[in-house]
């Protein structure tokens, strides 16, 4: 290999992990959700551009950036909350289908309101931070996706240590595995179905604010969403640091196909890759890489 | 006291599964309640843990009391903080969870850590094995030691009322007289209220001091212990025992059992 295409690996690699990074966050919307709830949110994408929206038009009413950053985050938790107990509390104990179809019409429901409103123009959602690529060592960084990656893991980092450390994440993670004996020890269920909707807001909010900032504000935000899905499978649905390290296989896989076969192909490659993997993985390993084959002894 | 006065329990709004059950159990004391499969003891239970709703069921008619205070219509959440704690069927440990925190979880409504810490040790002094394995996922313990878990656990609350839930179901007989023998500690030493739903009748009259017998949502007997084992009905039917003291084969006390139900 020469070292023109070492740095070309090395930087197809980085630029992955740090997107990777970035869908990881997203994903644990989904998990997190998925996990405490049992609901399957296909609205995930949409969450995200409405984060995004509310960040971006924040800052179009010229209200500083870390303002709309905050505005986002308390309209998406309201909204969570919100939805929890409108929409789906009234599911509760209804076979899952009728949650998966909550939440696709919500998606679209999503979509269609925030164009009606806003119009179909792209948003710009700068970050305050400069253009200019940084170097370190042959390896060009992004500063957007630098902050993107940073602030994904910050949370991802903090995420983890609450689910599995405090007694709120553990008595989380006691929902997670049996709602009625967790109920049965005491656990206001409802309260903890309410913390998991609010926590995917608070990771919406981020993720619409950095995915935002990387490509613009519009209606083909929630596409970044969809790619939770071969995430999650990777992953495992129900795994917290399955959702990172699928988030990481997943951006490396994109950045690589992008950067190998699009060339030969004339492009496109890196939107179905993920998927590819994703039914492979269905088809070898059912529960992800980090899902809960079900503890069974035999 | 615990008091259940003449309760109905109905699912989905339409089927009556407890048609008027009245019952106590008193402080110090062990309650058995037995009774066949599918008599309702578990929906008994589930009805005084507050656990009917999540399955859209409800107490309809009539009272469930501890202690003059009304814990029908109260959350689970406070039925648990107010003192009751229930032991489940099927030894229903958090399986991804360790030792240590299913017992803490068990904990869930209690705030002073040093008393929770003090709990625990308490359940590892009942329970030794519990222990040696705190770090270890429950999903991996044995049944017998995942009977142990749910007790503890169950125990953390630091609960006034026990219920349990045929803690001997599919255990070996060795680890049941163990386990039975804790149940007892904790009535003598801990002077906690027990309810204990049985399918073995003889174990459960063994150690309980009053029971009661369910039929299809009705109490159809109820005694002290010391005379339900001696009642000729409940040695045919839920002992085994024809009159000359003779064990029978099971098989015999199924067709019994049948032709009673015929009969009734
Ligand atoms: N959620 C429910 N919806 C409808 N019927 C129910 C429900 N739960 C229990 N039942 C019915 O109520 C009756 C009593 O059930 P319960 O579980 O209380 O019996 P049990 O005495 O505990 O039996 P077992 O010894 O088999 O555990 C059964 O006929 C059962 O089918
Ligand atoms: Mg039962």
């Amino acid at each position: 290999m020469s070292e023109f295409d070492l740095q070309f690996t090395l930087l197809l690699v980085t630029s992955g992990l740090m997107i990777g990074m970035m869908y990881a966050l997203i994903a644990l919307g989904f998990v997190l959700v998925y996990k405490a709830t049992d609901a399957i949110n296909f609205a995930q994408g949409e969450f995200v551009m409405l984060a995004g929206l509310m960040a971006a038009v924040s800052i179009d009413t010229s209200l500083p950036f870390i303002v709309a950053v905050l505005i986002a985050i308390a309209g998406m938790i309201a909204f969570c909350f919100g939805l929890e107990r409108v929409v789906l509390r009234q599911l509760l104990g209804r076979p899952i289908i009728a949650v998966v179809m909550a939440t696709i019409g919500l998606a679209a429901l999503i979509r269609g309101a925030s164009t009606l409103s806003f119009g179909p123009g792209v948003r710009a959602l700068p970050l305050p931070v400069s253009d200019d690529p940084l170097f370190l060592g042959p390896i060009m960084l992004p500063p957007v996706q630098m902050v993107g990656a940073g602030v994904s893991l910050v949370f991802l980092l903090g995420f983890t240590w609450f689910f599995l450390k405090t007694r709120m994440g553990v008595a989380m993670q006691a929902v997670a595995s049996n709602q009625t004996v967790a109920m049965g020890m005491g656990i206001n269920v409802q309260r903890y179905f309410a913390l998991a909707w609010a926590l995917t807001g608070i990771v919406s909010a981020l993720g619409g604010v950095i995915w935002g900032a990387m490509l613009g504000v519009d209606n083909q935000l929630p596409l970044v969403g969809l790619k939770v899905f071969p995430v999650v499978i990777l992953g495992g649905l129900d795994s917290v640091i399955g959702a990172v390290v699928g988030g990481l296989i997943i951006g490396v896989v994109e950045a690589l196909a992008a950067g190998y076969f699009d060339p030969l192909v004339g492009g496109g490659t890196k939107d179905f890759v993920p998927y590819l993997l994703m039914i492979i993985v269905l088809m070898v390993r059912p529960y992800g890489l980090f899902g809960k084959r079900k503890i069974q002894r035999i | 006291m615990l008091s259940i006065n003449n309760i109905e329990v109905v699912f989905d709004g339409t089927i009556l599964v407890l048609k008027g059950v009245t019952l106590a159990a008193h402080e110090g004391k062990i309650t058995a309640l037995l009774g066949a499969n599918g008599a309702g003891k578990t929906t008994t239970l589930k009805a005084i843990s507050g656990l009917l709703a999540a399955e859209r069921g409800a107490v309809t008619a009539g009272s469930i009391e501890l202690d003059g205070t009304r814990l029908d219509r109260m959350a689970p959440h406070d039925i648990v903080a107010g003192g009751v704690a229930q032991v489940f069927e099927g030894r229903r440990v958090f399986d991804g969870l360790s030792v240590e925190e299913n017992l803490l979880v068990g904990a869930h409504t209690r705030t002073n850590l040093t008393r929770i810490r003090a709990s625990m040790e308490e359940v590892f002094s009942y329970f030794p094995i519990l222990k040696e394995r705190r770090g270890q996922a429950a999903g991996y313990l044995s049944g017998g030691e995942q009977q142990m878990l749910v007790i503890g656990r169950a125990l953390m609350s630091d609960p006034q009322v026990i219920l349990f839930d045929e803690p001997s179901l599919g255990l070996a007989p060795l680890i049941v007289e163990n386990i039975f023998r804790i149940i007892g500690r904790l009535r003598d030493e801990g002077k906690h209220t027990i309810l204990l739903v049985e399918q073995n009748a003889a174990l459960a009259l063994a150690i309980a001091d009053h029971a009661y017998v369910m039929e299809t949502g009705r109490i159809a007997l109820e005694g002290p212990a010391a005379e339900l084992r001696q009642n000729p009905e409940i040695r045919e039917s839920y002992l085994g025992l024809n009159d000359a003291g003779a064990r029978r084969s099971y098989r015999d006390v199924k067709r019994n059992r049948r032709r009673q139900r015929w009969l009734a």
